[in-house]
């Protein structure tokens, strides 16, 4: 305690020479207290329009008819609930096809890169040879990598391979791309059980198999999902990798689909754009509410613990 | 010294649980070497073949004239992509565009992730309205960030525009369309699209700041400011720099966003390197020039990585 109380002292060796009665420090801080606390509500107020309102101008936007948003005098919020620009968005911008190659590709993803990463996560947090070195440092590689180096030659390789223009290829791509985060990520929540369960269930006689699927598997479950959700929401959003793989217009993914809707914003009508954009938006949004408490701790506890 | 830098990569975060670790392997692990490698299999082959080798090749062809074509016969030219690159003036200008919104966007979002988690830190009562809305634009699609910023800074019906019309300043700008506020403008959405990472990471390194420094701190005098600077900020130093090193390669490497945003435009304004890759390999076709320029993209990288692991080093030899 007292080595704590040092430090700060050390810190600022002018204060001692000019001490106050506790008192009247404490009835001062009091008062900076009142004069603080409205400007940390403002300052908190201030992010919440910043963060939120453009968030709220979308939802807004994509209620509203086309006459409302061209209006002279528009009002902010919109005269009623139509709900024309989400048909209308999903007829013209074909989005419920490039809906279903967006699902096809990230539910496939998510499903390979979970398979074939638990076993991986597993081995990279209980053996400590060189291999975990290696994967941790091209772990990190990965993500800072800029991806231009990666896919002119991965273009050719797909191209000769008959794999351009197929949401096979963009299957395996998304695949080795979100592999080593997810494999970081279950790698982490495999630290945190305790090896000692492992051991216990050896002792009792069980195969290594057996206590694997019996003990660590339930234990790991929730980390798994969060994984794999995770994977699945990088899978749905990505752009990059789509816009350069994919030109036939029947295998867009809904972030090419709606990048060319853009293209044609001078005809297209904002609110369908909007609504478009909420639409695309609901299951990543969904996916991150369920797994966000998890992925920032474990992300954090990842980080911490190495 | 160049071998702590060596092995720096993996340790990555600060590791002071390696003891038991070793301990732990004698126990379980026994000769787990071909286990782990039959466990690691399945994922390590794709990686070799999509990720590993695209990687090298992608390094080597920076050191050719391939194009895009059928039958073209790739041949080294040595260094005569570079050459050529050292006199290329749009490229040079692509490169400083992209570093002042690397280090314009990581700037300023890390003071304004820094802002929010300090006051996510304090109990105030609406803050899981902030909480939530900071966590936002991870969960969303970069495409969608722009459509939405598109709309906001939409010169006839953008809010922003009707914004200032309504308090007597010029309501006719067009943001993203003006040499002069297109790249200010991309830079304050990359700010709004990747302060969740920031601000969630500071207020974890926040939130593990030990309460009795800051009570020893306050007993002795200290005032808010003062504790700040003496004690979280110190605290903090190792979560900033790994943090503030990251946002930086992030940006420095994005392109959905300012592609959806501007594709580069207005006249080259926004057109970060990437963007300038991108079109150079797939819209004209000279791949081995683009992989050029991502080598040199990766040169700029290795110098940030290089300071991050210096700094890094130096606060664990303290």
């Amino acid at each position: 305690m007292t080595a704590t109380i040092d430090r700060p002292q050390s810190d600022n060796p002018k204060r001692p020479d000019r001490p106050a009665p506790t008192p009247r420090r404490l009835s001062s801080a009091k008062r900076t207290r009142r004069v603080t606390r409205p400007l940390q509500y403002l300052a908190l107020a201030g992010y919440i329009v910043f963060l939120g309102f453009p968030l709220l101008f979308l939802l807004i936007t994509a209620f509203k008819t086309p006459q409302e948003l061209q209006s002279a005098a528009p009002s902010f919020l919109p005269q009623s609930l139509n709900f024309d620009n989400f048909t209308e968005a999903t007829e013209k911008a074909n989005l419920i096809p490039a809906a279903l190659n967006s699902l096809i590709v990230s539910v496939a993803t998510t499903l390979i890169v979970t398979v074939i990463s638990l076993p991986a996560a597993y081995a990279l947090a209980r053996f400590k040879t060189k291999l975990r070195t290696v994967a941790t440092g091209w772990i990190l590689l990965s993500q800072v990598f800029p991806f231009i180096l990666i896919i002119i030659p991965l273009f050719l390789v797909l191209k000769q391979i008959g794999l351009i223009n197929s949401l096979v290829g963009l299957i395996l791509v998304y695949t080795v791309w979100s592999l080593p985060f997810a494999l970081w990520m279950l790698q982490g929540y495999v630290a945190g059980i305790p090896v000692e369960l492992e051991e216990a269930g050896a002792m009792d006689g069980g195969s290594r198999l057996l206590v694997l699927r019996k003990i660590i598997l339930p234990l790991l479950a929730p980390g798994l999902v969060a994984t794999s959700l995770f994977t699945f929401i990088s899978a749905w959003n990505e752009f990059f990798f789509a816009l350069v793989l994919i030109q036939d217009p029947a295998l867009q993914t809904l972030p090419l689909t709606l990048a060319r809707f853009v293209g044609a914003e001078g005809q297209v009508q904002l609110g369908q754009l909007a609504a478009a954009s909420l639409l695309a938006t609901i299951p990543s949004l969904v996916f991150f509410a369920l797994i966000q408490k998890r992925l920032t701790s474990g992300l954090l506890s990842g980080a911490v613990k190495g | 010294m160049t071998s702590t830098l060596d092995s720096r990569p993996r340790a990555g975060a600060p590791n002071p649980t390696a003891p038991p670790k070793k301990r732990r392997r004698s126990r379980v692990g026994g000769g787990g070497g071909r286990d782990a490698w039959l466990l690691v299999l399945p994922a390590l082959i794709p990686v070799l073949l999509f990720s590993v080798y695209p990687l090298a090749q992608g390094l080597l062809l920076g050191f050719t004239d391939s194009k895009a074509g059928l039958n073209a016969t790739v041949s080294f030219n040595g260094v005569d992509n570079y050459t050529q690159l050292m006199g290329n003036e749009l490229f040079w200008n692509s490169f400083r565009i992209g570093l002042i919104w690397a280090f314009g966007v990581t700037i300023l979002q890390f003071f304004a992730s820094l802002g929010l988690a300090l006051l996510l830190n304090l109990d105030l009562k609406i803050r899981w309205i902030a909480r939530t809305l900071a966590l936002v634009p991870w969960a969303m699609p970069p495409v969608i960030i722009a459509i939405m910023w598109r709309l906001m800074l939409n010169p006839t019906y953008g809010p922003i525009n009707e914004g200032m019309r309504a308090i007597g300043l010029p309501g006719d700008i067009n943001w993203l369309g003006d040499f002069s506020t297109a790249l200010p403008a991309v830079i304050v959405v990359g700010v709004w699209a990747g302060m969740p990472q920031t601000t969630i990471t500071l207020l974890a390194g926040l939130q593990n700041v030990p309460t009795d420094l800051h009570e020893a701190a306050s007993i002795d005098g200290a005032g808010a400011f003062k504790r700040f600077w003496h004690v979280t900020l110190p605290a903090l130093r190792p979560i900033i720099v790994a943090i503030t090193t990251l946002d930086l390669i992030w940006n420095f490497n994005s392109f959905a966003l300012v592609y959806v945003l501007t594709a580069g435009g207005p006249g080259g304004q926004t057109m970060l390197p990437m963007l300038f890759a991108y079109n150079e390999a797939f819209r004209y076709g000279n791949f081995g020039y683009a992989a050029a320029m991502g080598n040199v993209m990766v040169v700029v990288i290795g110098i940030f990585l290089f300071f991050y692991l210096r700094s890094q080093a130096r606060s664990r030899n303290s």
